[in-house]
């Protein structure tokens, strides 16, 4: 259980109701499809049903001719000239000279009505030159594969390599030979995983409008809202201040709403239909086709292991495909593969590989399951082979405070021995297993992220506190920030109002990504407090007479500092505010940095798991997340975030996954057979919310969005093994997959 | 194509619209009545965030035609409370801290009143099998069931 109580914190730690509760459970919260506005016009898009084609001729008249169209564009609306990532995302927004995957947007249609827009899309005549297409990361990077597009590639790939290697990265340190030369064991293995989608409930949504002058609004649910302004009006060659973007209240985004998608259409449909408002929803098969999955990933993981445990060194070399552009994140998938060890000897090396697939977005630690399912696999078959203990195993080669990551930098205060630790002794692992049952562990890291932050708060004539923050709360972030602020300003949680603002309220702030925005909003919430109960205290001194340095903020109010300050009687949070306008007017605090002092986050789970010898089918039975969470705000929603994170992993592992046909279109692009796990497919998932403070921010938080989508695809793995004797190096792990792999064990 | 008169009755009010055939019940319930409570997760039936009752029956209402609602009663996430007083399950889910998002809340809420109104001691098993037509993406369903139990128990009267 947490940590639930801390005599130095009244309100850090409790569990109040979430201050958005009520308008979630009644339908009042307004998503990102939840809104009209006078004038509105309805879009649709048109997209490619091919993986690569050459776009020969677009007719879009027969379109325009229908009565109730207001407006049509293809990508003759945007721009010319634009280079580098503005070119990448507007190319991505709309198809110019080919499609490059199945789904990508080729014109839309805004009409007076939904069903007037679809109509009118199926009237846009699209004449394609289907080209040769590649899907799979390991036909992608043959040099004779279909090319993508030439001339992609960026300066840190090497002469001769594959047309379609766009990113390539190597990095080490030690001695390799002479680590390899000194195991007792080196073993080397190739795993792959299938691209999944974040699968958040909520189609992308939004309402946009733009006039003539160039001038222009949005609704829209996203995970950050001056990253849209700022693609938006990157795409449209528009200046970003003249572009107001409010965010809606966010159905899930885990990554994939922190980037553009439909959003510039409507935008560019509005502006050409006189700059009535435009609302773009997308369906579901839309969102599958066409938004941010993550990558799909080839991988070869090489470990040399002594009879004791001890690690003495380790290469990877991890082939990742992004879709049709680069980005894939291999980068972040290689600094994470040995996070969790201390290694001698590591060699890292990566390439980021183009197919005809939709563009990868963020995915809940980009990078980090797929490395984590390639080395944490390994090192569990090594265990295997040489009869240790996983966890002691893990515990031998964990990083500690202070270690030189595998990656560069120094670790600060970490908590992954702490982790495996409370893992140990957890009860879940004496549990008994019968037979065709398995137990699986892994750990997992994320690096967590500060980002550009800005919060605002001030105090209202009656002693309560507003903040305004520019992270979109999707899980119980105002809880947190509204905690963390009155702990502060020492008054109760219920008198704060924590408000997620639009962009022209705050300066930028990056989206709530990278796990940062309950640290980095959190930190610049408790800095603007203070700021604020240092104007306070100054009023106090100047109603005493007496030094501001004199004067102290105990429990919600001032008082002198000591008795040679002066004898007066606090003054309450109150009492200040109920006179300020007579004491020099409102008080309020902001701050605007890009936060240091983020703190890594390390976690471990435990599987136990059932396999049904006639069918391959995987039922798991027990399920354990251990994290270090530096400190829970509010236990309730950290705990909530191991869970999720567990889930998504779960579902990475056994069941989600891309299937492309051989036309290169996607086969599953519904809920039905995109199948993310349902209620009966999962147990209660236990957590242990371990509290290792991170120094670097006010209440000790470290992030924990993230990390707890690592473990589970290797420790299902490593169940599914222990259960069954069959090592699955490839996902998902569906019914007919571990099967086959228990068939092949003859 | 010409548009259907429908009239119905939403959470004990009756109402009219103008429907186009194809439009869903989910459709006209958002885009014609201003009731956005019940979501559009999938259109195809898979996700349950556009639950609601008709005529006493749970249904996605994206795979219920604008036109079916004639004559008959429909019952949303709008209609769940009372005034200001929450259904012990709307308390429950916010005290568990039953949602993150809260997208697919409004879903479950009404699929979970479903269950309990015909089954109002369910195991655990039954309420996760009761609620394997609505998607959670962000919980893991763990406190979504637990809310669930509460919520039953306190119905029935029990101290939790």
């Amino acid at each position: 259980m947490a940590k639930d109580e801390y005599k130095e914190f009244r309100l850090v730690g409790t569990r109040p109701d979430r201050p958005d509760g009520l308008d979630k459970v009644t339908g009042r919260a307004r998503y990102g499809a939840d809104i009209a506005a006078p004038g509105m016009l309805w879009a649709a898009v048109v997209r490619s049903p091919h993986a690569h084609a050459r776009i020969v001729r677009i007719d879009t008249s027969k379109a325009e001719a229908l009565p109730g169209v207001k407006a049509v564009i293809t990508r003759a609306d945007f721009p010319e000239g634009l280079t580098g990532e503005a070119w990448n995302m507007q190319e991505n927004t709309m198809a110019g000279e080919r499609a490059l995957y199945d789904g990508h947007a080729v014109a839309a249609v805004a009409a007076i009505s939904a069903l007037i827009a679809q109509d009118a899309a199926r009237l846009v005549e699209v004449e394609y030159e289907i080209l040769p297409h590649v899907t799979d990361v390991d036909e992608a990077i043959k040099p004779d594969a279909p090319v993508i597009r030439a001339g992609a590639a960026d300066a840190t790939v090497p002469e001769g390599m594959p047309p379609n290697v766009v990113r390539y990265m190597e990095f080490g340190h030690g001695d390799l030979d002479a680590g390899f030369a000194a195991a007792d064991l080196v073993m080397e293995k190739t795993y792959k995983t299938e691209a999944t989608h974040q699968g958040y409930i909520e189609p992308h949504a939004c309402l946009g409008q733009l006039g003539s002058d160039g001038k222009g609004e949005m609704w829209v649910c996203t995970q950050g809202h001056w990253y849209i302004r700022k693609m938006c009006t990157d795409v449209l060659g528009l200046d970003p201040a003249q572009l107001r973007v409010t965010p809606s209240e966010i159905g899930g985004g885990f990554g994939g709403k922190t980037t553009i998608f439909m959003e510039p259409l409507s935008l560019a449909l509005s502006r050409k239909a006189g700059g009535r408002p435009v609302k773009v929803v997308m369906s579901r098969a839309e969102v599958l086709r066409a938004t941010g999955p993550t990558a799909s990933a080839s991988m070869d993981v090489k470990i040399g292991m002594k009879k004791d445990g001890t690690m003495t060194a380790g290469k990877v070399v991890f082939r990742m495909q992004g879709g049709a552009f680069p980005g894939a994140p291999v980068d972040m998938a290689l600094y994470c593969a040995f996070a969790a060890y201390k290694v001698p000897a590591l060699h890292h090396e990566g390439f980021d590989v183009l197919a005809n697939r939709p563009r990868a977005a963020a995915y809940r630690a980009p990078g980090s399951p797929m490395a984590a399912y390639a080395v944490e696999s390994l090192v569990d078959e090594m265990c295997k082979e040489l009869n240790l203990d996983p966890i002691d195993t893990r515990l031998k080669n964990a990083v500690r405070d202070g270690d030189q990551s595998s990656y560069g930098p120094k670790f600060g205060s970490i908590g992954l021995v702490e982790v495996l630790e409370a893992m140990k002794a957890h009860p879940n692992l004496q549990a008994p297993l019968g037979p065709n049952q398995g137990r699986g562990v892994a750990s997992g890291f994320w690096f967590n992220h500060g980002g550009d932050t800005s919060v605002s708060m001030a105090i209202s004539e009656d002693g309560t506190a507003q903040v305004s923050i520019g992270t979109p709360d999707i899980g119980g972030l105002r809880a947190s920030i509204a905690l963390m602020t009155a702990e502060t300003l020492g008054i109760a949680y219920d008198d704060v109002r924590v408000n997620v603002v639009e962009t022209g309220a705050l300066g930028v702030n990056e989206p709530t990504h990278g796990s940062r925005a309950t640290f980095a909003s959190g930190k610049a919430a408790v800095i603007a407090a203070r700021q604020a109960i240092t104007e306070m205290c100054r009023r106090a001194a100047a109603e005493w007479g007496i030094d501001a340095e004199a004067v102290e903020w105990v429990d919600g109010a001032a008082q002198p500092a000591g008795p040679n300050a002066g004898k007066f009687p606090p003054m309450t949070i109150k009492e200040i505010a109920a006179k300020m306008s007579s004491t020099g007017g409102p008080i309020a605090g902001h701050h605007e940095s890009v936060p240091d002092g983020v703190g890594a986050s390390f976690g471990a789970h435990v599987v136990d798991v059932e396999v049904d010898p006639e069918t391959g089918r995987t039922t798991i039975l027990r399920y354990l997340v251990v994290q270090d969470a530096g400190r829970a705000i509010h236990p309730s929603y950290v705990e909530g975030q191991y869970q999720g994170g567990a889930a998504q992993g779960i579902g990475w592992a056994l069941n989600e996954g891309y299937i492309y046909g051989d036309d290169g279109r996607l086969q599953n692009p519904v809920f039905l057979d995109y199948r993310v796990p349902v209620a009966s497919d999962l147990p209660m998932i236990d957590t242990v919310i371990v509290e290792v403070p991170n120094p670097g921010h006010p209440y000790g938080v470290r992030g924990v969005g993230e990390t707890g989508i690592t473990p589970p695809l290797p420790a299902i793995a490593n169940a599914i093994h222990a259960a069954t004797g069959a090592r699955l190096r490839s996902l998902p792990m569906n019914p007919p997959s571990v099967l086959a792999a228990i068939k092949a064990l003859g | 194509m010409s548009k259907v008169h429908v009239t119905t009755t939403v959470n004990g009010d009756t109402v009219e619209f103008l429907t186009d055939p194809r439009e869903t019940l989910l459709d006209c319930l958002r885009d014609k009545l201003g009731m956005t409570g019940s979501k559009e997760g999938c259109g195809t039936g898979d996700c349950g965030a556009c639950s609601v009752m008709l005529d006493g029956v749970l249904v996605s209402s994206c795979l219920v035609l604008g036109v079916e609602a004639e004559g008959k009663t429909v019952d949303t996430i709008e209609g769940m409370a009372k005034g200001n007083d929450l259904h012990p399950l709307q308390r429950k889910f916010v005290e568990h801290a039953a949602l993150q998002c809260g997208f697919c809340t409004p879903g479950f809420l009404v699929a979970s009143k479903a269950l309990l109104d015909q089954n109002p001691d369910p195991t655990e098993e039954e309420v996760r099998y009761w609620l394997a037509g609505n998607l959670c993406r962000c919980t893991g369903y763990d406190k979504i069931v637990r809310a669930v139990l509460d919520a039953a128990a306190e119905l029935r009267g029990e101290a939790a």
